[in-house]
């Protein structure tokens, strides 16, 4: 409009006249600093790639998971089994297609999980000035100091029955991981927000915007919330790999899937033993771990920088 | 196998046409016990052999450390409170019964001077008592010395229900009364035919009457020695750290001269199987591992190092599948699986039949448990020749289709077959360990393609086996179709282990899940014959009997038998222990070497 | 300052009673029994059984049994092992030294490692070092102690034969000889749980360091001629460090409470190896003694580090 300032230094004018600049939205912005981030692009497409593999891989390579075949045992990879086999002659391509579902949905609902509970439990005592802030504290300190095996074993013992006749015995079983995965690590994640909201909401960019009448949930959604979300995403990427890993530790209570399910963590476990003789069998899953969160990390490390104001892309 | 061929065989063995280890042999295929077989023996007259473990060190001590593991580490060492091997095997290192169990099923002389009989007046002809002589020089570590007053009051002390001993199952039906210093009397309410269970192996280890008379019944748990053990056994007493570590010192006034060989003893707790294996086996810094439960080829593997061997010891484990009776679906009075309801679909013969025809126990045998297990089809280990006449085991994915096809089990849409509605899937649980989960793989496979639907579920081992009344995955609730674990034969007789399948035993609510009859069987004529055998003071009779009720519970599948387990032990190359599947692991401990 | 710090530690008693009343219910809660293995055992009657249940208390009702708990407590006795009949205090005096020994030094070594690790990767942001440090990062984390434990051991135990692999608390060595004995057997279980410690830790340093490095201050000290390395040290680093002291803070109780999955695969008799098969056999008594403890730390822990943020950040007030 004339006479206003530009909001943006790298507007230009073009020589010549006024020309209208094309209205950017805020998103488009910043899936155009995303797109330059080039590790990020790349993870993304990876990420992509493994997700659609999951998705339609068992439709293009229709080998059974649980073909037992002796005959077959603990070979590496060849063309009839590109991931190799397990001990039992079980293609580990099929299993891994159809585990890295299970694993993938329950790494990334359990990080959801713990993320926004954590966020916003953190958000809250850290804005807090008075008892909320303890007794949200309190509550974390609980937390943090019971011992998960127990309290497992209790979960599954109670809620075990009434979900899976809620929905079902496969989603009820999705839905106890998720909640008791990450019911059990948003507490790092409220603690590292809540630290980040204490030293952030007395900064003078948050005094600015409360002197212009932004209400509270204002600051913290627009001011302060976007600053604190670095370690936010490191935990984000931690808590994947540790909710696929978890998934699996799970089995071995009786909780998580029936043993035949071969999840990427149980694989996994299953093949520790064996290392010396067939290391293929690890190495496979533990590098699709490895590969998830890898990319998922660096997704994260982009959209940050995309939404970071003061970076220059 | 009848009466009548069993005195045949063991007049056999009397002629010397068949050799003592040849005839338990048999008698372990037919479900009883190498300590029955040898009892029937002696009975009958036939002379003792000699135990055929050579000792060969000359003098005592000079042999360094021996180092074992023990991957459940000891909490406790006061045998009459040991819950479970662990601690029994952690006190068998101080303490020792008057004999005990070796491995072909004799009995050895430990603290006895000789082993009671007909012949030496030690067994009396109406089966109500036998008398002990004890050896003399026998000295508690401390030094004072051993005499029948600490029989007695081993006796009193495991009978007293304020105790509440775990060894109180062999000692609340005597009386144990001292004849001299050195002799004591066990006298029986009824005639016993299996007189050998008070004061031998496992629940026969004695302790010092003059450390423990002040902490008698209500007080025992409180009692020091509970921690620092005092007894006759070849250690004395080092260190005990309660799950981790317990370590013995050489004792220089042990009663057997030239022994023991090591100057001290670390048994290690803590870790998994496998580990352990690897301990033994490859690295070699440990001397023995207990209880290797690991796949074989993993096994075979490690032995190529040369370090080490993986032993197997004949026991009497057979690692099985139970069937319900009942139905776990439908409750009655508050409780699933209630001896008033009977199983829909388990019911029916045909199902049954085909079930036991989907076990691929050859493949189990060959690819999970390896040397670790042998397939079998009895309830009871079953090598070459005994087999028995109304079951044979075989694996037959088309057979069981073509059984089940007969019975009006027809295939469905989505492969599962259905009669009247009703479905035949299974939810089929088990504890958690590696080789029962894939044994469970492989049976599923094989049901699915007969066309049968199983729904695996796996229970951690703590939760399965315990007696929470109000838990629901036990495996007395036993709420669901089909369940699998192993049951242990170890005890002598193999009358407390068949009382599983008596009906007065029918876990229900009432007894809150403690009754043994876990598949909640019934059956007239298994309970007339098993009444019959509890009175029967013929061992040759009773043997007969109990083969009798082996074969009622095969013929009508209420279990199936999967493999029988062996106990299998890693041991290094050079070490020699004679082992026992009758007894603990370290029954003769004192006679361990290492060659040079 | 010192009013809130009082305020805090007045509040701590009733926090950390709320939080033993909660521990107390879950585990009398939660399924099992202390006596499981009497059950599969068929020589043992079932009156037995029930004798040693009610000689424990263990039919009574629960809000009896905290309370005869917290009483006993209050007076030192922290209880009888129901498994073994040690005295609980005794049992965790003989395995502290052990775990401090082991989880402590790869708690600091995971520090050592990660702090400088991470700062320096801030400092190049995806150059050639950063890449490879955040790789293995990755890695560390993504692989379970389980799988690095038994990858180490076949490594170094068994291929190459340079460590032993079990864990003996006590070496028959006398001199040097005893600590080379003891760093021998160590350093796998160190290194496993200091790798896997380290290499979140050095993500989220570097995350901080990067919030913090891209700050005008940062900006203003350059200019005004400050060395690189002082403007690191002493701006950038102190500045970030609020989000590692509160991960250290979170890490520390851990020290007290153990590596279950670590000290099962070395056999280290540590507490956590104690509270795993303690909860695995029912033992209550140890289990809420363990667990108390550790709440205790965890309060503790927790607060030291907002006491500290009080230092790094002058301008954090609370209330």
């Amino acid at each position: 409009m004339d006479g206003s300032t530009p909001a943006s230094p790298s507007v230009d004018v073009a020589p010549g006249g006024l020309r209208r600049a094309r209205p950017v939205s805020p998103g488009f912005e910043a899936w155009r600093r995303f797109r330059r981030h080039r590790l990020a692009l790349a993870s993304a497409v990876i990420l992509a790639l493994m997700i659609a593999a999951i998705v339609l891989g068992p439709s293009l390579w229709p080998v059974a998971i649980n073909d037992i075949d002796f005959t077959a045992r603990l070979n590496g990879p060849t063309w009839s089994h590109p991931f190799g086999t397990d001990d039992l002659g079980q293609d580990l391509l099929a299993r891994m297609l159809y585990g890295g579902r299970i694993s993938l949905a329950v790494g990334l609902a359990a990080m959801a999980v713990a993320i926004l509970v954590g966020t916003l439990i953190g958000a809250i005592a850290g804005m807090s000035r008075g008892w909320v802030g303890s007794a949200l504290m309190w509550l974390t300190d609980l937390f943090l100091s019971l011992p998960p095996l127990p309290l497992l074993l209790l979960v599954i013992y109670l809620f075990r029955d009434f979900l899976k006749g809620l929905f079902g015995a496969e989603g009820g079983i999705f839905i106890l991981i998720v909640a008791v995965i990450g019911g059990l690590r948003w507490m790092p994640v409220a603690r590292l927000v809540r630290a980040q909201f204490l030293s952030l909401r007395e900064k003078e960019f948050v005094e600015a915007a409360r002197a212009l009448g932004a209400s509270k949930s204002r600051q913290v959604v627009r001011h302060i919330l976007p600053n604190a979300l670095g370690p936010v995403i490191v935990a984000g990427t931690i808590d994947v790999a540790a909710a696929i890993i978890a998934e699996s530790t799970l089995s071995f209570l009786g909780l998580g899937f029936p043993p035949d399910t071969p999840t990427w963590g149980r694989i996994l476990y299953d093949a520790k033993d064996y290392l010396d003789i067939a290391p293929h069998w690890a190495l496979l899953p533990g590098a699709a771990i490895f590969l998830a969160v890898l990319s998922i990390n660096f997704i994260g490390d982009g959209l940050r920088d995309a939404f970071d104001p003061r970076k220059v892309m | 196998m009848n009466e009548h061929q069993l005195r045949g065989l063991i007049a056999r063995v009397k002629a010397g046409d068949l050799t003592r280890r040849a005839f338990v042999h048999k008698m372990l295929a037919l479900g009883l016990t190498a300590p029955m077989a040898t009892q029937m023996l002696d009975y009958c007259g036939v002379a003792r052999a000699q135990g055929s473990f050579n000792y060969k060190p000359s003098k005592r001590g000079g042999g360094g450390a021996l180092k074992v593991l023990w991957w459940q580490g000891a909490t406790l060492l006061n045998p009459h409170f040991a819950v479970g091997t662990k601690d029994q095997e952690g006190s068998r290192i101080f303490y020792e019964p008057l004999a005990a169990w070796d491995g072909d099923g004799e009995l050895v002389p430990i603290l006895a001077a000789e082993i009671p009989s007909r012949q030496n007046g030690g067994l009396s002809a109406d089966g109500l008592s036998v008398t002990w002589k004890l050896k003399r020089d026998v000295k508690w570590h401390d030094g004072k010395a051993f005499t029948a007053d600490d029989c007695v009051f081993n006796w009193e002390y495991a009978s007293d229900p304020a105790t509440a001993a775990v060894t109180i199952g062999s000692y609340k039906d005597v009386k144990v009364q001292k004849l001299d210093d050195y002799s004591i009397v066990v006298r029986f309410a009824k005639p016993t035919p299996f007189w050998a269970d008070a004061f031998v192996g496992t629940r026969g280890m004695l302790i010092p009457k003059h450390l423990f008379a002040d902490f008698a019944g209500a007080k025992s748990r409180d009692a020091p020695t509970n921690l620092k053990p005092i007894g006759t056994g070849p250690y004395k007493f080092a260190d005990f750290k309660p799950g981790d570590l317990v370590r013995g010192e050489i004792n220089t006034n042990y009663h057997r001269e030239n022994r023991p060989y090591f100057d001290s003893i670390e048994m290690k707790g803590g870790g998994d199987a496998i580990s352990a294996a690897r301990a033994v086996i490859q690295t070699g810094e440990y001397d023995y591992a207990w209880n290797m439960q690991v796949e074989d080829e993993i096994l075979q593997r490690l032995e190529k190092g040369g370090k080490g061997v993986a032993v197997i010891t004949a026991g009497g484990n057979i690692e099985h599948i139970q069937l319900n009776s009942t139905d776990p679906w439908t409750e009655v009075d508050g409780e699933r699986a209630s001896a008033k309801t009977k199983h829909p679909i388990l019911s029916d013969e045909a199902v049954r039949q085909a079930l036991a025809m989907l076990v691929d126990r050859q493949s189990v045998q060959d690819h999970i448990y390896g040397r670790t297990g042998v397939a079998t089809g009895n309830f009871v280990n079953n090598p070459e020749r005994f087999v028995s006449k109304t079951t044979k085991w075989e694996f037959n994915v088309d057979k069981a289709g073509q059984v089940l096809e007969a019975a009006g089990w027809k295939k469905g849409g989505d492969g599962i077959r259905a009669k009247d509605g009703k479905k035949l899937k299974f939810v089929f649980q088990t504890s958690i360990n590696t080789p029962r989960q894939k044994t469970q793989a492989i049976i599923k496979q094989a049901c699915q393609k007969a066309g049968i639907d199983l729904e695996l579920k796996s229970v951690v081992a703590s939760v399965f086996f315990s007696s929470d009344v109000a838990n629901p995955d036990t495996y007395t609730h036993f709420y669901c179709d089909l369940q699998m674990y192993t049951t242990t034969m170890t005890q002598p007789d193999p009358e407390l282990f068949m009382n599983q399948f008596t009906s007065w035993e029918v876990a229900t609510k009432d007894n809150k899940w403690q009754g043994r009859n876990i598949t909640r069987w019934k059956s007239e004529e298994y309970d007339k014959v098993f009444r019959a055998a509890e009175g029967e003071l013929d061992p040759v009779k009773r043997a007969a009997l109990f083969i009798k009720m082996n074969e009622l519970v095969v013929a009508d599948r209420v279990v199936i038998p999967v493999v029988y387990r062996p106990r299998v032990a890693a041991i290094a190359s050079k070490l020699k222990a004679p082992l026992s599947g009758w007894d603990n692991d370290l029954w003769l401990l004192a006679d361990w070497y290492r060659e040079a | 300052m010192g009013s809130y710090l009082l305020r805090r530690l007045l509040i701590a008693v009733p926090s950390l009673l709320g939080i033993s009343v909660v521990l107390f219910t879950v585990l009398a809660l939660a399924p099992g029994d202390p006596f499981e293995e009497l059950a599969t055992n068929p020589a043992v009657p079932p009156e037995v059984r029930t004798a040693l249940r009610i000689k424990f208390g263990l039919d009574d009702p629960i809000a009896l049994r905290y309370l005869r708990w917290l009483a006993a407590m209050l007076g030192g006795d922290w209880g009888f092992s129901f498994v073994s009949r040690v005295d609980v205090g005794a049992l965790i005096l003989q395995r502290l030294p052990t775990t401090l020994f082991v989880i402590g030094s790869s708690q600091l070594l995971a520090i050592l490692i990660a702090m400088p690790v991470g700062i320096f990767a801030a400092t190049r942001p995806y150059s050639i070092f950063d890449q490879i440090t955040t790789t293995f990062a990755f890695v560390g984390f993504s692989l379970p102690t389980f799988f690095t434990g038994l990858l180490f051991i076949l490594v170094f135990s068994i291929w190459l034969d340079w460590l032993p692999f079990v864990y003996r608390s006590d070496i028959s060595a006398n001199g040097w000889q005893w600590y080379l004995e003891h760093a021998r057997q160590a350093i796998m279980p160190i290194a496993v749980l200091a790798l896997f410690q380290a290499a979140s830790l050095t993500r989220y340093v570097r995350s901080a360091m990067l919030d913090v490095i891209r700050l005008d201050y940062v900006t203003t000290a350059r200019a005004k001629g400050l060395g690189e390395r002082v403007v690191i040290l002493k701006h950038v680093v102190r500045n970030a460090l609020i989000p590692v002291v509160t991960l250290v803070a979170l890490q520390m109780p851990a020290i007290f409470g153990g590596a279950i999955v670590t000290e099962q695969i070395f056999r280290v008799p540590g507490i956590g190896s104690l509270l795993i098969s303690s909860i695995l056999a029912n033992d209550t008594p140890v289990v809420m003694a363990v667990t108390f403890v550790f709440a205790c730390l965890v309060v503790v822990f927790n607060l030291i580090a907002d006491i500290l943020y009080g230092w790094l950040d002058p301008r954090i007030t609370f209330g």
